[in-house]
């Protein structure tokens, strides 16, 4: 790919911005409902710390980390490709051909030309509650912390954004796949909220580690509060976070490569 | 100078058939059974087809978006679907059924984004943006979302898209589709317009067949996947015996019937003064014709009558149905 798409992404986000203030109240609802949906997460935290004490040997402190760095992940990620799984609808009415058309990337144009703005507004909530949650857990703060908490919701956005590009390719082959994609990415994201010891062996080596779940918000949180892993991983496995996404995100790429090819072949 | 070159081009779909219960079985289908397309710049080319015939596979494949299952195709220079990016920054493409446009921006914005997307410097854009301006009188709605223009302008506003990065190629999948008759004149006056510029390559399908007889100086018609013919509207005339006819109206009836070569009577109507004779072939002109008639009785009015386009197509379409009756 080359650079064009980056002086053609900031006058598209605009003109998205635009066209979606156009429905003035619908906007403001938009926003303060995704602002809710950001907060919401937080709030279900200090519920259950209400009932218990600790969560599989974890505090509050830690869990709210936790969350906050799966919030902030996914927050970045859902606004920059939460709206590839509007491809099925592409699929459908054939308007992929016109994307197919145009002199730039088909994931790029689907990413930039939905792109939800109001969905900024929940990444800055989530970017402030990370550092409520970072003050609040006290952190030693070494210079490799420091950059682990700026890092880590990097990497996480990159392996939300692999799923939502993961689970959306599957329209390319079958249009009535809603549910599936639903499924992993907001469904995801409430599983890496929670320390991993919580979930059963079976669903936490499908999706912990198997789609590298456990590397968006777990490792980097027991790297940042210096704690062992109750499961017996090696102690500093947070810091691999930007490695397991790489690999997540080229899975990823190559289903959606897959799924373009198909589509050209098949038509819709 | 050629633009398109196609040779052997063919695209296979896999169809599944229900065959029971659970079962199903697959079944090749070609929607495009061996095509062979050259196209020089500057041509205006009709590609017309009954519905199915292989007119959407052919563009698709042409413009990058489908990959062809065998065959050799070749787009200003490019192959179209790996070199998917060069090429679209050459060719232009509308289609009838679906917006290019934002739906929720003015007409302005989405040409604007389109400068971006396509990279065209600003004063190659503004001068284009200004002509289609003026030649398709834009500036009235030019700053109304799109989702609120009629189909009309929607078409007008989308052909100009097509055309702001200046393509060598313009591809229009049933631009008039839907249109009224003010409209389809615009955007056919428009097409005309370009296309007697000379430097931009139209590739045309529509089922409005006066767009044909307006634009296209040649007609590829395509069924079941093959080319059935390849020409001028003359040649299509000729070849499948479209007849220009001539009615006259006589004040008595003919005592003896004309005999010409290449003339047939083919109806004689109130009672015996009105006769319309098909002409066929070359051998008897409508002009010796009626100089012979002259001769024989005298004439009240004489009217010649055109072949008209949409028999033709009729008639080859008919045909088809015959011959594939079975299929």
């Amino acid at each position: 790919m080359d650079s064009r798409w980056l002086t053609a992404y900031g006058p598209l986000v605009r003109a998205q911005v635009r066209s979606q203030a156009q429905y003035r109240a619908s906007f403001v609802i938009d926003v303060a409902g995704s602002v809710l949906f950001g907060v919401l997460d937080v709030v279900a935290v200090f519920v259950l710390f209400r009932v218990s004490k600790t969560l599989a040997g974890f505090t509050f402190a830690d869990v709210f980390l936790m969350t906050a760095l799966a919030n902030c992940a996914f927050a970045i990620a859902d606004l920059l490709v939460g709206n590839v799984e509007r491809l099925r609808v592409y699929v459908r009415s054939g308007l992929l051909d016109a994307v197919l058309v145009r002199p730039l990337g088909v994931l790029t144009q689907l990413a930039v030309m939905d792109v939800a703005a109001r969905r900024v507004g929940r990444v800055v909530v989530a970017v402030g509650v990370l550092i409520v949650a970072a003050v609040n857990a006290g952190l030693a703060l070494t210079a490799a912390r420091l950059v682990l908490l700026v890092v880590a919701p990097a990497a996480g956005a990159v392996i939300f954004s692999a799923v939502f590009v993961g689970t959306a390719s599957v329209a390319f082959w079958w249009i009535e796949s809603g549910e599936l994609g639903n499924a992993l990415t907001y469904g995801g994201h409430d599983f890496t909220a929670y320390p991993m010891p919580i979930y059963g062996t079976v669903f936490r080596r499908l999706l912990a580690y198997g789609l590298g779940f456990a590397f968006v918000a777990y490792y980097p949180a027991l790297a940042l509060l210096d704690r062992r892993d109750p499961l017996g991983a090696p102690a500093g496995l947070g810091y691999a976070s930007p490695l397991v996404a790489a690999l997540v995100a080229a899975a990823a790429g190559l289903c959606w490569r897959r799924g373009v090819r198909h589509y050209r072949s098949t038509g819709s | 100078m050629t633009v398109i070159e196609a040779r052997a081009l063919r695209k296979e779909f896999v169809v599944r058939v229900k065959a029971g219960v659970l079962r199903r079985e697959s079944r090749v289908i070609a929607a495009v059974d061996g095509i062979d397309l050259t196209v020089s710049r500057g041509d205006m080319l009709g590609y017309i087809g009954p519905n199915g015939a292989g007119k959407s596979t052919t563009l698709k494949m042409l413009t990058g978006v489908l990959y062809p299952s065998s065959g050799v195709v070749r787009v200003c220079g490019f192959e179209p679907v790996p070199q998917r990016q060069a090429l679209a920054r050459r060719i232009g493409v509308v289609f009838g059924h679906r917006s290019q446009l934002w739906w929720d921006l003015p007409l302005r914005d989405s040409f604007a984004l389109l400068r971006h997307i396509y990279a065209v410097p600003a004063a190659d854009h503004a001068a284009r943006l200004s002509r289609c301006r003026k030649l398709l009188d834009l500036d009235p709605f030019l700053d109304t979302p799109v989702r609120q223009l009629s189909l009309g302008q929607r078409m007008r506003g989308e052909l100009t898209a097509a055309l702001l990065h200046g393509p060598e190629v313009l591809f229009l999948d049933e631009p008039t589709i839907g249109l009224d008759l003010v409209s389809k004149q615009a955007v056919r006056s428009f097409l005309a317009g370009i296309g007697d510029a000379g430097d931009t390559t139209l590739i045309l399908t529509t089922h409005d067949l006066a767009d044909i007889e307006r634009l296209c100086r040649r007609l590829v018609v395509i069924d079941r996947g093959r080319i059935v013919h390849d020409g001028s509207l003359d040649e299509l005339h000729a070849r499948y015996g479209s007849r220009r006819r001539v009615v006259v109206d006589l004040d008595a009836p003919l005592v003896t019937p004309l005999a010409l070569p290449d003339v047939s009577v083919e109806s004689i109507e109130a009672d015996g003064r009105r006769i319309t004779y098909a002409l066929e072939g070359g051998r008897t002109t409508a002009g010796e014709l009626v100089r012979r008639l002259a001769e024989l009785a005298s004439i009240r009015d004489i009217s010649v009558l055109e072949p008209a386009i949409e028999d033709v197509v009729a008639r080859l379409y008919a045909d088809r149905d015959r011959h594939g009756a079975g299929a």
